[in-house]
């Protein structure tokens, strides 16, 4: 487990110096950071520039110098490791700054200040820049999407787990056969659950799954839940987020089903049709009540990795009717391998 | 403890079929023990408050989260009672419950039920003292669905809905549905904070169900002209005070 995380996670890179973005980047930040500089050296802001010009006079040949040296060393440091890396960036500005504090000093009639002062404000100044990179490279990596997919994996409702448990705990006595099904169930969603659920992954996978967890609802719930399938048009091959459709139908029936005393109806509808696919999930729903977070959450976390996943391609709407809630997911048609 | 002890009788209320059976082995592995015996199984909080008005036991085993009548709301019926049975709360998950439940001692089971945890529970429930109302209360998420009133050792439901108004007088206030009227020893100020959404205060003693409401008019009485509120159901109108007047432009709306 430890290993995936670390081959997933995001290993520090040092920015491309080649690209102009970047450079602009430096420079742009540089100077912002040499103005606040002289804003803090100033007393009255009337020598605001008469400061910025002398700063200036230091800053830009040193930026103007590590540009070039970076852009031509781009290559070499991008083979090293990340820290061995950062640690030539700093060495390198280091050495510019006491090239240009050798040539410059006699230039500055001013008794310029001791190099150890130039050397601080340049490894400063890097610094800031290499952490911006990295937070920068890290926040467009793809790595940070899958950390956010993982982040968004389904979580199972407690309430389930334990209701479940003690129903099958009701069985052992009584009906130990069905109790090792239920268990068997239990074991076969929670192992879809706590893996990693990253990929797409196969409808009929999909809608296997919803069938062992509706099995298990039905243990607790009997009659009161009674399940409509209409999967004859599905296309089994199709790819989507896994468990996007059992967090739904989990909704459906905590909602929709156990508060109400006489039973009710899930439906369940999926078909493809012009290279889309939808996914229908009709519950009863009645509209006194308090207004549900949980339901919205969930929703939400759903709505964002099909968003991952497909972008604008895939939707999620939700209506509220007369005493129906409906729930429907339109998505790409994307063909996995035959199964 | 002496073989004279009377067995408890105990009542299960749980909405699951499984989570009732479960619960009747576990007091069977229990009753090894402690001498009890099951008075009956009700699936609502309705059935559970008939059961216990027809034949009184000791402990309620309360599941929390049910259709209709949620298990808090039969506590607190179930208090209206001359000598209201122990509870003991039973839920599978239930975050905010299990908080208030620790604040306020009240005693609970967590599903799966455990044996032990349970002979725990019903050996404290002859010293237990029932749950007080404030407790209750605040355990409370939603309005209760039903007002009860006792009548002659029986909790008589009346469904929030049936309700016309609420008035306020002395120590009671007269719930008012159409067919009825019944006294309850409950705060008008409270029984506003629970159902806001549903009635309205048209006089310092005096809530009105806003789907109750038919209209408004002017009335003269004792010499003065005041608006009164004429409802649904009923002939009786009430007074609308003079610093609630806002409500009557409000509903002509």
């Amino acid at each position: 487990m430890a290993r995936s995380i670390n081959q997933n996670a995001y290993s520090g890179a040092l920015p491309n110096f080649r690209n102009l973005g970047i450079a602009l980047r430096i420079v742009v930040i540089v100077n912002v950071m040499a103005l606040a500089a002289a804003i803090v050296q100033v007393k009255d802001m009337r020598q605001l520039m008469s400061a910025l010009v002398e700063a200036s006079a230091i800053v830009q040949p040193l930026l103007l110098l590590s540009l070039v040296v970076l852009v031509g060393l781009n290559d070499p440091l991008k083979r090293l490791p990340y820290a061995l890396g950062a640690l030539a960036v700093f060495a390198i500005e280091l050495v510019l700054t006491t090239l240009l504090y050798s040539v410059g000093e006699p230039l500055l009639d001013a008794g310029p200040a001791p190099l150890l002062r130039y050397w601080a404000l340049v490894a400063l100044g890097t610094g800031t820049l290499l952490v911006y990179f990295d937070l920068r490279g890290r926040a467009l990596s793809p790595a940070f999407t899958e950390a956010r997919l993982q982040a968004l994996q389904a979580r199972i409702r407690p309430h389930f787990l334990f209701n479940s448990i003690n129903a099958v705990l009701s069985l052992i006595r009584q009906n130990p056969k069905r109790a090792e099904t239920a268990l068997e169930d239990m074991a076969d969603l929670f192992r879809v659950l706590m893996a990693d659920n990253r990929s797409l992954s196969p409808l009929a996978r999909e809608v296997a799954l919803c069938r062992q967890y509706l099995d298990l609802e039905q243990l607790r719930l009997g009659e009161r839940l009674q399940v409509e399938w209409h999967v004859d048009k599905m296309p089994t091959d199709a790819l989507m987020p896994p468990l996007v459709l059992q967090p739904l139908l989990e909704n459906a029936v905590y909602h929709g089903i156990e508060p109400r005393v006489e039973p009710g109806v899930v439906s369940i509808n999926i078909y493809g049709s012009r290279g889309q696919v939808h996914a229908v999930l009709r519950n009863p729903y009645r509209h006194e009540g308090a207004h549900h977070a949980g339901n919205k959450m969930a929703l939400a976390n759903i709505r964002e990795r099909l968003q991952l996943h497909f972008d604008a391609e895939a939707t999620l709407d939700t209506r509220v009717g007369e005493d129906t809630y409906q729930v429907h997911i339109t998505l790409p048609y994307v063909k996995g391998a035959e199964t | 403890m002496s073989e004279a002890v009377k067995p408890l009788r105990v009542l299960i209320v749980d909405d699951e079929a499984p989570a009732r059976s479960r619960m009747r082995d576990v007091l069977a592995d229990c009753a090894q023990e402690l001498a009890l015996e099951v008075a009956g199984e009700a699936a609502s909080g309705r059935t559970a408050l008939e059961l216990v008005s027809q034949a009184p036991c000791d402990v309620v085993l309360l599941d929390v989260r049910m259709p209709e009548m949620d298990g808090i709301e039969v506590a607190q019926h179930l208090q209206k009672l001359d000598q209201p049975p122990a509870i003991i709360f039973a839920t599978a998950y239930d975050a905010y419950a299990l908080k208030a439940f620790e604040v306020h001692a009240v005693d609970y089971l967590l599903k799966p039920i455990r044996a032990a945890r349970l002979k725990e529970a019903l050996a404290r429930v002859r010293t237990a003292r029932p749950p007080r109302p404030e407790a209750l209360r605040e355990l409370q998420r939603a309005p209760r669905a039903h007002l009860s009133v006792q009548n002659r050792g029986k909790i008589e439901l009346i469904p929030i809905g049936d309700v016309v108004y609420l008035k306020a007088e002395l120590k009671y206030v007269t719930v008012r549905t159409a067919k009825a009227e019944h006294l309850i020893e409950e705060s008008l100020t409270r029984l506003e904070e629970e159902y806001g959404e549903r009635f309205v205060r048209v006089h310092r003693n005096s809530l009105v169900a806003r789907a109750a409401i038919r209209g408004f008019e002017r009335a003269t009485e004792g010499g003065e002209t005041n608006w009164v509120v004429i409802l649904n159901g009923i002939e009786e109108r009430l007074p609308v005070s003079r610093r609630q007047q806002h409500i009557v432009r409000e509903f002509s709306r």
